[in-house]
C-alpha cells in the first residue's frame, strides 16, 4: 500500500516510513507509511488485533519492554529518527507522553502523581512543582474537583477522575505528543464525555494520537483517522471525509459495523 | 442424598474440620506451655509430711497421681536441699503418710548454689547488720539479707571493673604479640611503652581483686543456721541466698510480689546452677541480637537478588533453574546449613581473616571459631530463599500498567523500581521478612556448630570499643531449651525452666512478628491498588 496521506499535511510531527514490526517471528505491522499532523487529533481505528496499539507503542518505544519485539523502518519525530541507536529513550518518552487503557495512578498522593514526571527528571524547586501541578490539573479539567485534597491518595478518586489525573500527569512534563490507548474504554458514558471534552481542549496545544474502538468517539474527537486491518494501513484521511465517504469498501464495512 | 452432596456442604465441613484441627493442635501447644510456664514462679505452699517410718519431709507438692500398686494415690514432693539429700524430688505413697502439716515458719531459701533449701530458721549471726533489739529472728534475717544483697551489688560493680580491666589487658597482650610477630625486640620503645602500661594495669587488677576478695570474705561472715525437716543443721551464708520467704504465711499480694521479683530476675539476671535457675537475660539478648543481625544480612541480599530475578534477568531456562534452586534451598535440612557455615564461613573465611589480620594470635583463633557473625550469616543463608520468594511474588503482583505508566513518563527502570515498585511491594516483602525471622528464631541445629554456647562469659554488646563484638560466642533460647532439657545433670529440676524458656521464645517470635505485621498493615494501607 502506497502513501495515502492527504496532501494538506505540510508540517508533520511524526513521519512513519515503511514500518515493519515483529513479535518474535510473527509480523504485526506491514510496511506502514503515515504522517501525523501537528496539533491535531488523529484516531487509529480497526478491529481487535489489527496492530493499532502496537503502532501507538512504537512512538514512545514502549515496545522495547518486550524482549522479542523487533522494529524495521523509520519513525521520525520532528525529522529525527527515534529508532536510531543514539536516541535517548528516556528523553523521547518525556516528549511523547502516554495515557493507558486502564487508568494507572501510582499509589501516592494526587499531587505526587502529577509531579512524578518532574521529580524523576530531577526538578526540586517547590514553586515550580506546585505551579506545574496546578497548571496540569487545570489543563486536565480536574483542578476544581481535587484542589482541596491534593495530599490525599490518588487511589480514592473515581475511575473518570483517575483517568483525567493520568492525563494531567502526562501533560505535566509538557510533551509534544500525547498517545492515548483507548483512554475511555473502562469509563462510564459521563466520564467518557468529560475526557472527550478534554481532548477537544488539548488539541490546541498538543498533538494527540488516540486509539479507539468506538467509531462515534473517533468521529467526535479526531481530525484525521487511520484505519488499520491485519497489520496493514488501509486508509488514512480527514475524519469527516472518511466517515462520510470512505475511499475503500473495507473501511466502509468496518465503520458501518458490518464487520470488526 | 445426592442432592445433599451436590450442595457442597460436606466439603465445607471437611475443610472447616481440617482448619479446626490445626488450630486445636496449635492452641493445645500454646496452652500447655503457658500453664506450665506461667505457674513456675508462683510460690507454692510448703507441706510437711510425717511418714509412718518416723521420718519427716518438707517440700512443695509437685504432682499427685494413682500409685503404682493400683491403690490410693502417691505424691511427688520437691524437697530441695540437694546438698543434703542429693535429690530434689521424692515420691511418697499417701498410705505411708502419718500426718500432714503446713507449718507457718517453714522457709524457702533460693540459693546461688545447690538449688532451694526448705527448712526452719534456727539461729542468726548477722553482726551489726540488723538491730538486736527486734526480737523476731525472721524479721532480722530479712533485714540483714536485704543489706547483704546491697553490699553484694557493690562487689558486683567491682567485678565489672575487673572484667573491663581484663579486656584492656587482653588488648595489650595482643599488641605485644603483634609486636613480637613483627620482630620488634624487647627494647623497642613501642614494646616498652606497652609493657609499662601492662604493669600499671596489672597492678590495678591485683588491687581490685584483693579488694573483692576481702569484701567477699567480710560479707560471708554473716550467716544463719537452718534445720531441715529431719533435724539436720546447715550453716548458710546470707550472701549465698538469692531470696528467702515463708510461703505458708504469705497473703496473695505478697505472693504476687515474689512472683514479680522472680519474673524480673528471669528477664534481667544471668543464669546459675548450670542454667537451670536464675535468669535468661543473656539468652534473650543473644536470640534477639541474632535475629536482628540475621535480618541485616538476609533482607538486603534476598530483596536485591529477587529484584534482579524478577526485573532484570531475561526470562529463560537459566532463570527458571535458579528459581527452582532457590525454592529447593528452603527445603534443605538446617543442620546442613550449619555444617556449611562451619566449613565455609568459620574455617574458610574466618580462618583466612585470622591468617591475614591476626597472625600473631595463632593458633588461638579470633574469627576462625564460632561467633555471632558466622551464626547470623548461616541463618541468613537459611532464610534468604523465603525473602527471595516473597519479594518476587510481591513484585510480580504489581500490574504491568503501573510499570508502564512510570516508564512512559520518562523514568528509568531504576527510578521506577525505587519510587514505585519497591514501595508497592513492601507489604509482601515484609511478609517474607516476618516468615524469615520466625524461622530463624526457631532454628537451633545450625547454631550449635556456628557459635552458640551453653554459657557465654560476656554479652556480644558491651561498653568496650567497638561495642558490638560480632566475633563473640553467644547464648540462645532455643539452644537453652535443648541444653537444660536434655543435657542438664538434673533434668527433673530443670523442667520448669524448659517451659519458661519455651514460653519466652514463643513470646519473642510473637512480639517481633506482630511489630512487623503492624508495619506491614501500615504499608498496605498506603499502597493498596485502586480498583474501579
Amino acid at each position: 500500500m502506497s502513501k495515502t496521506a492527504p496532501p494538506e499535511i505540510k508540517d508533520p510531527i511524526i513521519e512513519v516510513e515503511h514500518l515493519d514490526f515483529y513479535y518474535g517471528t510473527e509480523k504485526a505491522l506491514h510496511g506502514i507509511d503515515l504522517l501525523f499532523p501537528r496539533r491535531h487529533v488523529t484516531a487509529l481505528i480497526g478491529p481487535s488485533g489489527c496492530g493499532k496499539s502496537t503502532l501507538l507503542r512504537c512512538f514512545n518505544r514502549m515496545n522495547d519492554l518486550i524482549d522479542i519485539s523487533e522494529v524495521q523502518g523509520n519513525i521520525l519525530l520532528n525529522g529525527a529518527n527515534i529508532y536510531e541507536s543514539s536516541t535517548d529513550v528516556i528523553e523521547l518518552r518525556r516528549r511523547v507522553g502516554m495515557v493507558f487503557q486502564k487508568s494507572n495512578p501510582f499509589p501516592k498522593s494526587i499531587y505526587e502523581n502529577v509531579v512524578y514526571g518532574l521529580r524523576i527528571a530531577g526538578v526540586k524547586n517547590k514553586t515550580v512543582l506546585a505551579e506545574t501541578a496546578e497548571r496540569s490539573l487545570k489543563g486536565a479539567a480536574l483542578w476544581d474537583e481535587v484542589k482541596d485534597r491534593l495530599n490525599q491518595s490518588a487511589l480514592g478518586l473515581s475511575g473518570g477522575q483517575m483517568q483525567r489525573l493520568c492525563i494531567a500527569r502526562a501533560i505535566a512534563v509538557n510533551p509534544e505528543v500525547i498517545l492515548m490507548d483507548e483512554p475511555c474504554s473502562a469509563l462510564d458514558p459521563k466520564s467518557t464525555s468529560r475526557v472527550e471534552e478534554l481532548i477537544g481542549k488539548l488539541r490546541n496545544d498538543y498533538t494527540i494520537i488516540i486509539v479507539t474502538h468506538n467509531m462515534q468517539q473517533a468521529a467526535r474527537v479526531s481530525d484525521y483517522t487511520a484505519f488499520l486491518y491485519e497489520g496493514h494501513l488501509v486508509e488514512f484521511g480527514l475524519t469527516e471525509q472518511m466517515f462520510m465517504k470512505p475511499a475503500k469498501k473495507q473501511t466502509e464495512d468496518y465503520i458501518t459495523g458490518r464487520f470488526g | 442424598m445426592q442432592k445433599y452432596w451436590r450442595t457442597g456442604e460436606p466439603y465445607v465441613w471437611a475443610t472447616g474440620a481440617a482448619l479446626s484441627l490445626t488450630l486445636l493442635i496449635a492452641l493445645t501447644l500454646i496452652v500447655v506451655v503457658m500453664i506450665n510456664g506461667l505457674g513456675v514462679f508462683w510460690p507454692d505452699d510448703l507441706e510437711q509430711a510425717t511418714l509412718k517410718s518416723g521420718r519427716t519431709l518438707l517440700g512443695e507438692v509437685v504432682k499427685r497421681e494413682p500409685a503404682a500398686s493400683g491403690e490410693g494415690y502417691r505424691k511427688q514432693y520437691k524437697i530441695g536441699n540437694r546438698d543434703i539429700y542429693g535429690l530434689d524430688f521424692r515420691w511418697v505413697d499417701e498410705a505411708d503418710i502419718e500426718a500432714l502439716a503446713q507449718p507457718a515458719d517453714a522457709f524457702i531459701l533460693e540459693r546461688e548454689e545447690y538449688g532451694n533449701f526448705y527448712g526452719y530458721l534456727q539461729s542468726l549471726d548477722v553482726g551489726g547488720l540488723a538491730p538486736e533489739s527486734s526480737s523476731d529472728d525472721a524479721a532480722r534475717l530479712f533485714a540483714a539479707h536485704e543489706r547483704v544483697r546491697e553490699l553484694k551489688e557493690d562487689v558486683e560493680d567491682l567485678e565489672d571493673a575487673v572484667s573491663g580491666l581484663s579486656y584492656q589487658l587482653e588488648n595489650i597482650r595482643r599488641q605485644l604479640l603483634e609486636a613480637e610477630y613483627q620482630g620488634l625486640g624487647p627494647n623497642h620503645p613501642k614494646v616498652e611503652a606497652l609493657e609499662r602500661e601492662q604493669a600499671i594495669l596489672q597492678d590495678d587488677f591485683r588491687q581490685l581483686v584483693d579488694r573483692i576478695n576481702s569484701e567477699t570474705r567480710q560479707l560471708r561472715q554473716y550467716h544463719a543456721t537452718f534445720t531441715e525437716a529431719d533435724g539436720q543443721q546447715r550453716d548458710i551464708a546470707l550472701a549465698d541466698i538469692v531470696r528467702a520467704y515463708r510461703p505458708n504465711q504469705m497473703d496473695f499480694v505478697q505472693k504476687v510480689g515474689v512472683y514479680l521479683s522472680k519474673l524480673k530476675e528471669l528477664f534481667l539476671a544471668d543464669p546459675r546452677e548450670s542454667n537451670t535457675e536464675g535468669g535468661l537475660f543473656p539468652a534473650i539478648f543473644g536470640t534477639v541480637l541474632l535475629i536482628f543481625t540475621m535480618s541485616l544480612f538476609s533482607f538486603p541480599l534476598g530483596v536485591i537478588a529477587a529484584i534482579y530475578l524478577r526485573e532484570y534477568a531475561r526470562e529463560g531456562l537459566l532463570v527458571r533453574l535458579v528459581r527452582i534452586a532457590v525454592n529447593n534451598l528452603a527445603g534443605i535440612p538446617s543442620i546442613v546449613y550449619g555444617i556449611f557455615g562451619l566449613g565455609f564461613f568459620i574455617y574458610g573465611i574466618g580462618g583466612t581473616i585470622d591468617r591475614l589480620f591476626f597472625p600473631e594470635m595463632l593458633p588461638t583463633p579470633t574469627y576462625g571459631t564460632g561467633g555471632l557473625l558466622w551464626a547470623s550469616l548461616t541463618l541468613a543463608l537459611l532464610t534468604v530463599p523465603v525473602v527471595i520468594v516473597a519479594t518476587e511474588e510481591a513484585l510480580g503482583a504489581i500490574p504491568r500498567e503501573i510499570r508502564e505508566g512510570s516508564l512512559a513518563l520518562g523514568s528509568t527502570k531504576f527510578q521506577t523500581l525505587v519510587r514505585i515498585l519497591l514501595p508497592m511491594s513492601s507489604p509482601g516483602i515484609m511478609t517474607g521478612l516476618i516468615l524469615a525471622m520466625a524461622r530463624a528464631a526457631g532454628e537451633v541445629a545450625p547454631l550449635m556448630i556456628t557459635g552458640v554456647v551453653k554459657l557465654a562469659p560476656t554479652l556480644p554488646i558491651d561498653g568496650n570499643f567497638p561495642f558490638l563484638h560480632l566475633d563473640r560466642k553467644f547464648m540462645h533460647l532455643g539452644f537453652h531449651i535443648y541444653d537444660i532439657g536434655f543435657q542438664s545433670p538434673n533434668v527433673e529440676a530443670a523442667k520448669p525452666m524448659v517451659f519458661v524458656t519455651t514460653l519466652l521464645l514463643v513470646l519473642i517470635v510473637l512480639v517481633m512478628s506482630s511489630v512487623a505485621i503492624r508495619l506491614r498493615n501500615k504499608m498496605k494501607k498506603r499502597y493498596t491498588f485502586g480498583t474501579f
